[in-house]
């Protein structure tokens, strides 16, 4: 009942803090905010290891109570966690609270209805992380959208329409072609349930039966690139990444953090859900060309954030770079490679709040982003600048944060997987994509923070105040405590992801 | 007339009884009237309003409670049959009466602020009233002859109520079309119903099915038949080809009365053609009269043209009367999809048809209805015209995106399982394409449905909205209800898709 607890009370405090006054609700918001992130650390500690909650192992906190019947199919509330979901659940709680912390400054309209969207937000991502019934999770999935369409749409910048619809019309096609190859490999199986475990132990099972027409063979594999698709959308990846950059520029910077943050984190969090555990032989038959779409975002995302002018298309395209790293290692399929993508996953939402937060103060103070507009920030705003440098260090990889842990446990899966051919030269490429990444954060750097103090904007620099500078320690914080400790999530993750290695008859490690 | 007279007291007493959602309906009509010649110069528009909700309301609760009680179901003693066999009482019977008269509910407490300043609203009250009853009557009916008598009994009131603003151009206009229209339609109904009598020599649905297998070389003479009586039922359902009217009709109509037109008279449309089509025309299907395929063709037609004309409509009202015939194409699909044979797939199609009329009925009415208060509070029509209107009426804006959100099919309201069960039961009877069909042009829907949720929400006002002091408490609630109910179908439709299951598979059996 403990996640029903910690759904129902992140839904009450969004009502709440709707029904509150503007003046109220900013303080209100984060003080309810704090309660889900009790919630989340009473999960940690009382959770137990227990395996891959889909492939047979044990279902911390489940809880199973039939919905409906419909067509032969059982739908249910079926939630629970496992050492995949419970960091994501923890990563959502934490960093919401730190969102609604940094919109202090800049959300000065409508409060009650921004802070009430972002719990909303905060309540449907706990949603999608814990929910183990497809239709659950998709009801999840997809409400995640509509908070952050108004959010984007109402508080964001000049172009806030036009990048609200273009977020809102992309995911949802996604989801359609998602929804539709998973339907098709649902109606294949002999189950009676949407039961995410029920389906993948059907699977792993041999059980596929044929579509109509289409022989099981094809059919998996059809339903494999369907739900690739969909969820590619939503990573996003090269060459179906072009919502992203629209989304953040014109985002508020608490909603950016989130966006980067959380709701990337859905697209490859389904990825190894339902394509990597479900289907991990089509997995090896896409091996290449997913490995290519890898390396080219990779490569490309840390290219076209190189030619960027505006530091939060920078991060925005650093995103995409990330998350080719998070695929990567998913292509392996090895004990590193899948640990180390979802420990990543994590990281990257550690530190592309920072980034995200840390321009977003320079531009409250600044009223800038540009590069060419500023230079020489350090001498006025010290301590949000040397945060900034920071969290570029562990954007670059420095040892002892947690980016240096989740590209390396990546790398080191990806050298060594025996599901992915070529995979050496793969690694080899990807890793390159790390000098592009210093490159062009090291050049932003320089010219904003370093050298002689210019503005071109007539606007008075203060310093910032503590309430925008807290949410940045507390995130270097967190980025330098699992640089230093990996093993605080990383064990439970590889609890969960080294079971799916038997599915494939085992890789190396 | 001979029929009614062969009954003794007791008989009379039982039918009653049996029909007491219908006579309560006739019954409060009557008393609107009689209040009105009592005192024919008194407006009492809201004694009027508060008895006709009294009826339709008591008519909702007796249909719901035999519904729960079984009455006329497999399980207590089967279909009630009256007046020899010309009106039936059964689940489908009770179940469409209980959308009828939802709808009426909501569009009577709407209307009592819409037609405030009207002069005499008690015909309004009154037409309204007995249309539904006629819609009770159509839902229940068992003979071709009452059919037919039922559908014009529903028509004629429609009529009037489309021209019931008698100074305003648009909607006589209306009016006219909708009646020349819908006279032609009945005269190739009454000529289809000759027809099918010609060939079987009767008018009751189970004789003629009893018929049919011996028709012999008048085999063409039925096929023609029931090819008009399509036509009929295409008519009362605004799809293609006889749809012309209903794009005028909405949109010159006063909005509750498109409100109304467009779920209620829609969904006795459909109650007509289950029944006929389940009951007397199944076993034509064997003598090569495949209107399965038809009915598909036109559920293909529709469903595109009611979509495709809708994304380009620059008037909300228009835009949303075509999505109203887009929708009657999702429902046709449950008149196409039950003829694959098997009975039982046959009432999972049919009852997810119905279903998705129900939560249509809300969802739909909801949406006009919130076009109603538009209209009152004189803003305009088109989409430029409704900008920013959230930020004066926050409530009734987010019930409207709720309504838009659920009629697009996703998956947070009632609308999106509705959607899914029918295109899952049409996979399951073989008639995927239908299901692809509906699922692209569902996916489609968003576009144009997210367009007036981008005008509410995300717009500035471009109009003077200071005229949005008031909040009409009967529309108000109306909304408000509608989209409550929209959002409670999504958890609680477990029972509305079983008792539209069991309602259909009585109908097979």
């Amino acid at each position: 009942m403990i996640l029903e607890a910690l759904l129902a009370v992140t839904f009450a405090a969004a009502l709440l803090v709707f029904a509150a006054p503007d003046e109220y609700a900013p303080k209100l918001a984060f003080g309810l905010s704090l309660l889900p992130i009790a919630g989340s650390l009473y999960l940690w500690s009382a959770f137990e290891t227990g395996g891959n909650a889909l492939t047979g192992g044990e279902i911390a906190f489940n809880t199973v109570v039939p919905w409906l019947e419909v067509a032969g199919y059982q739908l249910q509330w079926y939630v629970g966690l496992d050492g995949i979901s419970l960091p994501l659940v923890i990563l959502t709680t934490f960093l919401t609270s730190l969102a609604i912390v940094s919109a202090w400054t800049p959300i000065d309209d409508r409060k009650s209805q921004f802070y009430g969207l972002m719990l909303l937000m905060e309540a449907n991502l706990i949603g999608v992380f814990t929910a183990l019934d497809f239709f659950l999770w998709f009801v999840f999935w997809e409400a995640v959208l509509v908070p952050m369409y108004f959010l984007i749409g109402i508080w964001g910048g000049p172009r806030r329409k036009y990048a609200a619809i273009k977020f809102f019309v992309y995911t949802n096609i996604a989801s359609l072609v998602m929804f539709i190859g998973f339907m098709m490999l649902v109606i294949g199986l002999p189950v009676n349930s949407f039961g995410l475990p029920e389906i993948t132990q059907s699977l792993a099972a041999g059980e596929l039966g044929n579509f109509f027409w289409l022989p099981s063979e094809t059919l998996a594999l059809v339903a494999f690139a369907a739900m690739f698709i969909g969820f590619a959308v939503k990573v996003p990846v090269v060459p179906v990444h072009t919502w992203l950059p629209d989304a953040h520029v014109e985002a508020p910077t608490p909603v950016s953090v989130m966006l980067a943050g959380v709701l990337l984190k859905m697209g490859t969090y389904a990825l190894l859900r339902f394509n990597y555990t479900m289907l991990p032989a089509q997995a090896e038959y896409f091996a290449v060309p997913i490995a290519i779409i890898a390396v080219v975002s990779v490569i490309y995302g840390a290219m076209l954030a190189l030619a960027q002018e505006d530091l939060k298309r920078i991060v925005a395209y650093s995103s995409v770079s990330s998350m080719g790293y998070v695929l990567l290692g998913l292509v392996a399929f090895t004990e590193f490679g899948l640990g180390g993508a979802t420990f990543q996953m994590i990281a990257h939402g550690l530190i592309s709040g920072l980034m995200f937060m840390a321009v977003g103060v320079i531009y409250n103070a600044t009223h800038t982003r540009l590069v060419g507009d500023m230079s020489g920030l350090a001498d006025r705003m010290p301590i949000a600048v040397w945060i900034l440098v920071a969290g570029a260090f562990a954007y670059m990889g420095l040892p002892l944060m947690a980016g240096f842990a989740g590209e390396f446990f990546i790398f080191v899966g990806s050298f060594g997987s025996t599901v992915l051919p070529y995979a050496p030269v793969f690694t080899a490429v990807a890793m390159f994509g790390i000098v592009i990444v210093a490159g062009y954060l090291l050049r932003a750097m320089q010219g904003t923070l370093f050298g002689p103090f210019n503005l071109e904007t007539d606007y008075d620099l203060d310093r910032a105040p503590i309430h925008d500078v807290a949410p940045l320690v507390a995130l270097l914080a967190a980025i330098i405590v699992l640089g230093v400790v990996p093993s605080l999530f990383f064990d439970m993750i590889r609890d969960a992801t080294v079971p799916l290695l038997e599915l494939l008859g085992g890789g190396a490690p | 007339m001979s029929l009614l007279l062969q009954g003794t007291a007791t008989d009379w007493v039982f039918s009653v009884r049996a029909l007491l959602p219908v006579v309560l309906l006739a019954l409060t009509g009557l008393v609107v009237f009689g209040i009105n010649s009592l005192r024919p110069d008194g407006r009492d528009n809201k004694l009027l309003a508060l008895t006709s909700i009294a009826g339709t309301l008591s008519a909702l609760g007796v249909a719901i409670w035999y519904l729960l009680a079984g009455t006329g179901q497999p399980t207590h003693g089967g279909a009630i049959s009256l007046f020899s066999g010309a009106i039936i009482v059964d689940g489908l019977g009770l179940f469409f009466t209980a959308i009828f008269t939802s709808v009426a509910t909501l569009v009577i407490a709407a209307s009592y602020d819409y037609f405030e300043t009207d002069a005499n609203p008690a015909s309004f009250y009154s037409l309204l009233l007995l249309a539904t009853t006629a819609m009770g009557l159509m839902a229940v009916s068992n003979s071709l002859a009452t059919v037919f008598v039922s559908l014009e009994m529903a028509s004629l009131p429609s009529y009037a109520l489309v021209a019931y603003l008698k100074d305003n151009r648009g909607s006589v206009e209306a009016g006219l079309k909708y009646f020349l229209i819908g006279a032609v339609s009945s005269a190739v109904l009454a000529f289809g119903i000759s027809l099918v009598y010609a060939a079987t020599g009767s008018l009751l649905l189970p004789d003629i099915a009893a018929q049919i297998g011996s028709v012999g070389d008048l085999n063409g003479v039925l096929g023609v038949g029931i090819v008009m009586v399509a036509g009929g039922v295409a008519f009362k359902t605004a799809s293609v080809p006889f749809h012309f009217w209903a794009p005028e009709a909405y949109e010159g109509a006063p909005a509750p009365v498109s409100a109304f037109l467009s779920s209620a008279s829609k969904a006795a449309g459909f109650a007509v053609g289950f029944r006929v089509f389940a009951t007397a025309f199944q076993p034509a299907l064997d003598i090569g009269i495949d209107w399965g395929l038809l009915f598909g063709i036109l559920a293909v037609v529709t469903m595109v043209l009611g979509n495709f004309a809708a994304a380009t409509q620059t008037e909300v009202k228009r835009m949303l009367a075509y999505s109203s015939i887009g929708h009657a194409g999702y429902a046709l699909i449950g008149l196409a999809a039950i003829t694959a044979g098997a009975s039982a797939t046959n009432a999972t199609v049919m009852g997810a048809a119905m279903a998705h009329l129900f939560v249509y009925g809300f969802m739909n009415t909801g949406a006009f209805l919130f076009i109603a208060m538009v209209e009152r509070w004189g803003v305009g029509r088109t989409f430029e015209d409704y900008a920013g209107l959230a930020e004066r009426a926050p409530m009734a804006s987010l019930a409207m995106a709720v309504f838009m959100f659920s009629l697009a099919g996703l998956p947070l309201f009632g609308g999106f399982l509705s959607k899914y069960v029918l295109f899952l039961g049409a996979i399951n009877a073989g008639f995927w394409w239908l299901a692809a069909v509906g699922a692209v042009t569902s996916a489609l829907s968003l576009f144009y449905y997210s367009r007036v949720v981008k005008a509410l929400w995300l717009e500035d006002a471009t109009t003077d909205l200071d005229a949005i002091g008031d909040a009409p408490t009967g529309l108000y609630a109306a909304v408000i209800v509608a989209g409550v109910v929209t959002v409670l179908l999504l958890p609680g439709f477990g029972p509305v898709i079983e008792t539209a299951e069991a309602a259909a598979a009585a109908l097979f059996a």
